[in-house]
């Protein structure tokens, strides 16, 4: 899974109000490059919710994401492809996701989340 | 080499998932058809509901990924664990990458990407079955669809209407069983606009693809049939044919 994929993931598990963003729970993390691409990561930008991908960033062991934005950073190539990396190339390959309310685990398996609820949590 | 759609060659399998099939091919081929409209369209953000074998959200990485100047974030959902693991084999095989995930329709997604996703492609299970069939994890969620195979499409249906974004496009397979006028009648009082873009009749199945999108501007054909017209004349007139910006096909 990547950090792209959990800035866009939130527990809905019955009775929480804000399950966003899951905390991470890193069991195996691995790097694969992927090609450069600075309109994708415009075009992402204003989606992402910033400070919840620095967190996952440095629990998955990148920590070179600013703290804060502003719009001229989208010129930089240098925080671009900061952005990229974390973006794109982090894999969470087995752990969980952790629901912030209930600290309920969702387990990543082959980089593949598990998000299913069981029947008392829909 | 990039290949034009996911090659069954390279599509991994596993016992409990479905393999690529008619309704498959026939969800690919409106998307080869389309081809040109979603490049223009330039979706940032796809995503395949019940993604089986991988088979379609592969094809739909492959036709888009010649076409966009940027590419765009690919995520597949599959309720089946087997599922997931084989899609992501198949992506794999051909040397593309989309995001899977193991989750009921998109659930986890719904709050953070409201009103966000682009292209929405579905293969639902539209099989009409009984209503326990339904929502099981195995190979049967790919075709147990309750009753007119609606269960689930019915759920899809919301989850689209949440997900899509202002410019979004649904692509979705249909049976004839599934009265698919009704669900344009359905989708059109959210404000949805719709059209059958390929129709194919099997030896056991009467396949459609509708595609939906939302009719922001309120444009529509005097000719639509209000709803206390009946089915017949909807058919004959096909008020869901709304031809407007560029989005035509000549099936």
């Amino acid at each position: 899974m990547r950090l792209i994929t959990h800035n866009m993931l939130s527990s809905n598990i019955k009775g929480v109000t804000n399950g966003f963003p899951l905390r991470i729970q890193v069991e195996k993390v691995v790097e694969k490059e992927v090609d450069f691409n600075p309109d994708f990561l415009r075009n992402m930008f204003a989606k992402i919710e910033w400070k919840a991908l620095t967190e996952a960033s440095k629990t998955l062991g990148y920590a070179d994401l600013p703290e804060e934005t502003e719009p001229l950073m989208l010129e930089s190539e240098e925080f671009l492809r900061k952005l990229h990396h974390a973006l794109l190339e982090l894999h969470l390959e087995e752990g969980a996701l952790v629901c912030p309310e209930t600290g309920r685990k969702f387990p990543v398996n082959k980089g593949i989340p598990n998000m299913l609820l069981h029947e008392d949590e829909v | 080499m990039p290949y034009k759609v996911a090659q069954i060659g390279l599509v991994s399998s596993h016992p409990e998932v479905y393999d690529p099939c008619d309704d498959s091919f026939v969800l690919v081929d409106a998307l080869l058809a389309d081809r040109v409209n979603l490049a223009q369209h330039q979706p940032s953000i796809c995503m395949e509901i019940g993604c089986g074998s991988g088979y379609v959200v592969t094809s739909l990485a492959l036709i888009l990924g010649k076409e966009v100047p940027h590419p765009a974030l690919y995520i597949a959902t599959d309720i089946n664990p087997y599922a997931v693991s084989v899609t992501r084999e198949t992506l794999e095989a051909h040397g593309c990458f989309a995001d899977v995930v193991n989750t009921d329709i998109a659930n986890g997604f719904e709050k953070r990407l409201s009103k966000s996703v682009d292209v929405i492609v579905v293969n639902p299970p539209y099989v009409p079955t009984p209503e326990d069939e339904v929502g099981c994890k195995g190979i049967t969620s790919a075709w147990a669809g309750g009753e007119n195979g609606r269960t689930v499409i019915d759920r899809i249906l919301l989850v689209a209407e949440e997900l899509l974004s202002d410019k979004g496009w649904l692509y979705m397979v249909t049976l004839a069983a599934n009265k698919p006028v009704e669900l344009c009648i359905e989708m059109k009082k959210k404000g949805f606009a719709s059209r059958i873009i390929l129709q194919r009749s099997t030896d056991e199945e009467s396949l459609q693809v509708i595609k939906f999108w939302r009719d922001v501007d309120g444009l529509q054909l005097e000719v639509n049939a209000e709803e206390n017209v009946g089915v017949n004349s909807k058919l004959f007139f096909n008020p869901f044919s709304f031809w407007k910006r560029g989005n035509q096909l000549s099936n």
